[in-house]
């Protein structure tokens, strides 16, 4: 219900406010805040043994209300009313001074970030409460951050709009389950599966970039807005086969699969395995640390492929098409190769992180692969800044982190009405945090953008500054 | 021969409400060239709307016929009104401060608002789907045939059928007129030509769009309650799915075509319900969203839309 705090703000600075205006103003705000609020919020319907009745809720809705009317008060009185300093005008020279300082800052970001997650598990040798729980969120938030640095290939550099993006995680992870569960006991025997993963994993990538070619080839020509929805109802589609396909994908139920093994030994207590092969003591531990170094590799290969990809040929393109369609054709760039090459690329990254993912869980099933995820995965690059390699990891701490705070947010319980727990809102969050950050800060929170090419000296150039064309 | 003349009023009926959620699509991405995201979540707000002012209305099947219409005609009034507000305030917030953004940016703020509006009646509504008792029963048999096993088929059209039907065809003469003869719509189709020479003639672009999302809206909510008498059920999700048929409708028909909306969204349900009917129930989205791939590489221009010129 934190959603009430939209105000319907336009953007009417220094103009001189008057008190019946003002008056005029808190009350549509008032009257339009209550519409939304009483018959959604304010009358709940709660469905019992075989009755449904409602239940009234009027004050929480009148005190929502005031909420808003009094932040709308606040941003009145001290915020939007103010007359323009000024500090505040961003002129060309004040924004490029901005981007040096942050420069120099940036440049220590990167591989502070580097040995700070090689360093990471050790970190858990030392501390008691550290345990396979912390682990496990490192490993989760690593799987998200890598779907992040792949879908940026598509969203951030070359600017296409892909809403089914879980659609090649979810071809990546049933390549695997499949593969390693049904074709290779078939073809080479059992004694391949402590291997199945390592096998498996070009293969998967290559499988979501073949699927990533299939999907993008058609649809390519489209504009912008076109090509979200078709992605979205691929990603769909993908997923509705995954459940109704019961001979193949075994449906709904889904499908168990081996776990990763240390390079064929398997982690558990047992001769023949990870800790007897090493003769140490057998800790669930060991298992989890490794998966965090398979997922670093990973999210790294992705990250150093990217980098180097934005300097060839092909990266300068992405970026030229995402600036300007039609500057781009006329500049004699095949858009429709241009676009394939980003949209199996990213495509190719997301069948990886699936494949891990599968050998992560030891389970796959349709029910992973719903549409939310790829809005969330598109949510970590949008907040990221589009484009920005650097905000996509600090995002998608965030965002994972934060759901793992709305878990533990027991103070959030007292002021919300009982029944209703802290985690239920993170999804609203990332919603409104898309909408925010599309509002204020739509370029990211790192705007620089740095030439890949330049003439004899670097001139680096604020985002705010570069207008985009329309493709 | 009676089976196909049932599913053909099975396919009406649904693409009635599929052409009323399009046409606001449409006039939407007529006017300001965006994909309205959160379109098909406006139309879950009416549809929960109407479930709860009927619930708190308490009409029953078993009341009078008197009685239900005139709860029907105050939940219309209601679940429009809301919706209304609803839509106004997406625009308001998260997509007139992004005009002059970059290309992506309002499709974006779109998905977030579509997000935080599924998750917002979600959180204050709870996620089960709510089950409604039938408010309107009974129908008429149009034709009776034994069948060879010794079964019987007979060919029906239930009274919620016809009104849905009905109501639909009033709906929309009374918002082509709209369209074609006031004032209001004189500047709607104004904007749409050319939003930047209409506001030089004196036209407040900036209300011509509040209107737009606010008729869309409208109509979108009456979606929402034919949806929720036709199905006897509504959910928080129901916007997602009808949302992205209803788009495909209105790419079907040609984007930015009132008429063509409607003959789209009549041809996606009967294409979703023959499809159901005679192949797989399980496949009947996705013949949906074949339909809109399909339209798009073949005839993006649609059935009755205009080709589109890129201009510079």
């Amino acid at each position: 219900m934190s959603v009430a705090p939209k105000n319907n703000s336009t953007s009417d600075d220094g103009k001189a406010l008057t008190s019946s205006a003002l008056a005029k103003d808190l009350i549509s705000t008032a009257v339009i805040t209550l519409l939304i609020l009483i018959p959604i919020v304010a009358m709940k319907t709660v469905i019992g043994q075989g009755v449904i009745s409602i239940v009234y809720r009027f004050g929480m809705a009148f005190a929502l209300t005031g909420i808003v009317v009094g932040v709308r008060l606040f941003l009145h009185l001290f915020v939007w009313h103010k007359a323009p300093s000024a500090a505040s005008k961003s002129t060309a020279a004040s924004a490029l001074k901005t981007v040096s300082v942050s420069e120099t800052i940036a440049k220590y970001i990167a591989p502070g970030l580097l040995i700070f997650a090689l360093c990471f598990p050790v970190f858990t040798f030392f501390h008691p409460i550290w345990d396979k729980r912390v682990m496990d969120l490192a490993v989760y938030i690593l799987i998200y951050i890598m779907l992040g640095w792949g879908l940026n290939v598509v969203v951030g550099l070359a600017g296409l709009l892909d809403l089914g993006y879980v659609a090649f995680y979810a071809v990546g992870a049933y390549a695997y389950a499949l593969l390693s569960t049904v074709y290779f006991p078939q073809w080479f025997g059992t004694g391949i599966l402590p291997w199945a993963f390592y096998i498996t994993l070009p293969v998967a990538g290559l499988l979501a970039a073949t699927w990533g070619v299939v999907l993008g080839f058609p649809v390519l020509r489209l504009r912008g807005d076109y090509l979200a929805i078709v992605t979205l109802a691929f990603g769909e589609m993908i997923r509705l086969v995954l459940v109704n396909w019961f001979s193949f994908t075994n449906g709904p139920q889904g499908i168990s699969v081996p776990k990763i093994t240390f390079f064929g030994l398997p982690f558990k207590d047992a001769p023949g395995s990870f800790s007897d092969f090493f003769g140490i003591q057998f800790n669930r531990i060991h298992f989890y640390i490794f998966l965090y170094y398979v997922i670093l590799t990973l999210a790294l290969i992705t990250y150093f492929v990217t980098k180097r990809l934005r300097r060839l040929p092909i990266g300068r393109a992405w970026e030229a098409l995402r600036e300007d369609e039609i500057a781009c054709r006329s500049l004699g760039i095949n858009t429709t190769t241009t676009k394939l090459t980003a949209f199996a690329i990213g495509a190719m990254f997301g069948g990886f992180a699936g494949s891990f993912f599968a050998a992560r869980q030891g389970f796959v099933s349709p029910e992973s692969f719903v549409y939310i995820e790829s809005a969330l995965i598109l949510a970590i690059v949008v907040l990221g800044g589009l484009g920005s390699q650097i905000g996509i990891v600090f995002s998608a701490i965030a965002i994972m982190g934060s759901f793992e705070l709305f878990r533990e947010m027991d103070f959030m319980k007292a002021v919300l009405p009982s029944g209703t727990e802290p985690i239920q809102f993170r999804m609203l969050a990332v919603g409104l945090a898309m909408v925010l950050m599309m509002r204020f800060r739509p370029r990211g929170f790192v705007t620089k953008r740095e030439p890949t090419v330049f003439l004899k000296e670097k001139k680096s150039v604020s985002g705010d500054l570069v207008a985009e064309g329309h493709g | 021969m009676e089976y196909f003349l049932q599913q053909l009023i099975n396919g009406l009926t649904l693409g009635s409400i599929y052409g009323l959620i399009a046409i606001g699509y449409t006039m939407v991405y007529g006017i300001i060239g965006m994909i309205n995201f959160a379109h098909g979540d406006v139309f879950m707000v009416g549809s929960m709307v109407s479930f709860i002012v009927l619930l708190a209305l308490g009409v029953t099947g078993g009341s009078g016929a008197f009685m239900i219409i005139f709860a029907l005609a105050l939940v219309v009034v209601i679940a429009m009104l809301i919706a209304s507000v609803y839509n106004w305030t997406i625009e308001r917030v998260a997509y007139r401060p992004l005009r002059g953004s970059f290309r992506l940016a309002p499709l974006i703020s779109a998905i977030g608002m579509s997000i935080v509006l599924q998750e917002f009646v979600r959180i204050a509504q709870e996620g089960r789907p709510k089950p409604m008792q039938p408010l309107i029963s009974g129908g008429y048999e149009l034709m009776h045939r034994t069948v060879a096993e010794g079964g019987e088929f007979t060919v029906k059209i239930s009274n919620m059928q016809i009104m849905i039907i009905v109501s639909t065809l009033i709906l929309m003469t009374v918002f082509t007129m709209l369209i074609q003869r006031t004032a209001l719509g004189r500047a709607q189709r104004a904007c749409e030509q050319d939003t930047k020479m209409a506001s030089l003639l004196g036209i407040n672009v900036d209300r011509t769009i509040s209107i737009t999302f606010i008729l869309g809206a409208c109509l979108a909510a009456f979606a929402g309650l034919m949806f929720l008498l036709y199905y006897n059920v509504t959910d928080f999700f129901i916007g997602f799915l009808a949302g992205i048929k209803a788009f495909t409708a209105a790419v079907l028909g040609g984007i930015g075509s009132i008429p063509g909306a409607m003959l789209g969204g009549l041809v996606i349900g009967m294409i979703e319900v023959m499809w159901s009917a005679y192949f797989s129930v399980e496949y009947k989205d996705v013949a949906a969203f074949t339909v809109l791939v399909m339209v798009l590489i073949f005839m993006p221009q649609g059935l009755l839309g205009k080709p589109e010129v890129e201009k510079i």
